[in-house]
């Protein structure tokens, strides 16, 4: 898992809890009550696999960039 | 911008003694003329309140703010004794590392498994009442039992032992209704009892959260320590049902007494989820703002320099009023285009039991409403007798006839 990830937000399924931004500040912030990624490719990092786990909603999808396999939510 | 130690004088906080469902007419005063002001609890050092919604957001949302940071402190708070563990006094990524275990099991998804099964229980309970008769008391009959035994079966707790763990579990939402030798006791019996559970696990393993969280410890005790496995459970045992148990009387109270509203949901059912989610950012649940967050660097909140080191309570019930974000925001509307409360919370603490809690809330209404159409108060509204000492408010009965 050394390659790069991939972070989407579903904005349509996002609630607005801010359990991501308040978890993850470096990966996720708030724009208009929702979740939005401050960069869609990221090296991998715990912060942003955990923010994906403790998603209420799984809003939030983790992606090896190479492979397209799921990192998390697992 | 004012430089926090300028502003001396302290109002006390709370504003009054809760009546019923009632926001202070204070916290609108606040909004529009301090958006932050310096409070004063009956216990612990002072601190600033804010009112408005951004802010109370960003107090609850930005990883500026700390939980961690209160351990060791004198918190501000409304009761005696002061509770310097939990996942409520940590900060990411420690809060994580336990958030992430048991946040599964609780998102919209695996909530919405236990649907059927929570209409089931639903169900049985008002065939129950039915054979009871009208009038009856829809805490004893309905609300004190329905989020318990969905709890129980989540987690793998007999629900034959509730009537135990029910009277210990108040303690996690006692201020004052309980003495702090009280809580002590109460607490102990219920880490006492979960211990027992767990050690249960270990001998046989079940299908439910209490043996996932035993397992995930034992094939890995770096993810959680004996203590925090006994406290996340019994934390969740009581906090999952303490919450809704009061909640569910909350909102069939609001709408008992707000007839039109509750022949709106009558006629459409389907305004139920619309509902649940209005009548969260209406109601106060909280009898006062709790568990401040401490600034860990100088931030200005609300036009006021809070300094690294201070305590600021965010107001949930008086952001969930802020006419910046909620149009004519006392007024009670299950057509709101966007709803977007704070009456689970914010950021990393925003409640575990939130999706959880909406679909027994959702499932309660549309039992009650579809079973009862002409259910009423069966005493005058000045009669019914509120909770005190609490956290929460709420009701001791809600005698209703159909």
């Amino acid at each position: 898992m050394s390659g790069q990830w991939r972070v989407a937000v579903d904005r349509d399924r996002c609630i607005g809890s801010g359990l991501c931004a308040g978890t993850a500040p470096e990966h996720f912030q708030l724009v208009d009550k929702k979740s939005t990624p401050l960069r869609e490719l990221v090296e991998p990092d715990e912060a942003v696999s955990d923010a994906a786990d403790c998603c209420p909603v799984e809003a939030i999808l983790v992606t090896d960039a190479a492979t397209g396999d799921t990192v998390a939510p697992v | 911008m004012v430089a926090g130690q300028d502003v001396v004088q302290a109002r006390a906080y709370p504003f009054g003694d809760p009546d019923r469902l009632n926001l202070d007419p204070m916290y609108a005063e606040l909004r529009r003329d301090e958006p932050l002001t310096r409070v004063r609890l009956p216990f612990g050092e002072e601190a600033w309140l804010a009112t408005r919604y951004d802010d109370v957001r960003m107090v609850l949302g930005d990883a500026r703010f700390s939980r961690a940071a209160s351990v060791g402190r004198d918190e501000p708070r409304t009761h005696p004794h002061q509770n310097d563990s939990g996942m409520l006094a940590m900060d990411p990524p420690e809060h994580t590392r336990l958030r992430k275990l048991i946040a599964k099991a609780f998102t919209a998804r695996r909530v919405e498994l236990l649907r059927p099964r929570t209409q089931e229980i639903a169900n049985g309970l008002l065939d129950d009442m039915e054979r009871h008769g009208s009038p009856a008391d829809l805490v004893e009959h309905f609300a004190d039992v329905l989020p318990v035994a969905v709890i129980c079966e989540l987690l793998g707790v007999p629900f034959a032992d509730r009537a135990k763990f029910q009277t210990w579990s108040e303690a996690i939402i006692s201020t004052t209704s309980l003495t702090p030798q009280q809580i002590m006791e109460y607490l102990g019996n219920l880490h006492g009892y979960i211990a027992g559970l767990i050690a249960q696990r270990r001998v046989q393993e079940t299908d439910d959260l209490l043996s996932a969280m035993v397992k995930a410890r034992d094939e890995d005790e770096d993810r959680l320590t004996e203590q925090e496995l006994v406290q996340l459970s019994a934390g969740l045992l009581a906090a999952g049902h303490e919450t809704t148990v009061t909640q569910l009387p909350n909102f069939m109270y609001v709408l008992l007494t707000n007839p039109d509203r509750l022949a709106e949901l009558r006629d459409d059912p389907a305004l139920i989820p619309a509902a649940v989610d209005e009548l969260m950012r209406y109601i106060p649940l909280g009898t006062a703002a709790a568990f401040a967050r401490y600034a860990t660097e100088d931030i200005e909140v609300g036009g006021v320099l809070v300094r690294a080191g201070e305590p600021v309570l965010g107001a949930l019930a008086s952001a969930n009023r802020d006419e910046r974000v909620f149009s004519d925001p006392d007024e009670l509307d299950f057509h709101r285009e966007s709803n977007p409360h704070l009456g689970f919370g914010h950021g990393p603490h925003h409640c575990v039991g939130a999706q959880l809690a909406r679909m027994e809330l959702q499932v309660a209404l549309h039992a009650l409403i579809t079973r009862f159409p002409k259910l009423h108060l069966a005493v005058a509204e000045q009669e019914l007798p509120w909770k005190r000492g609490m956290l929460v408010r709420g009701l001791k009965k809600l005698p209703v006839a159909w």
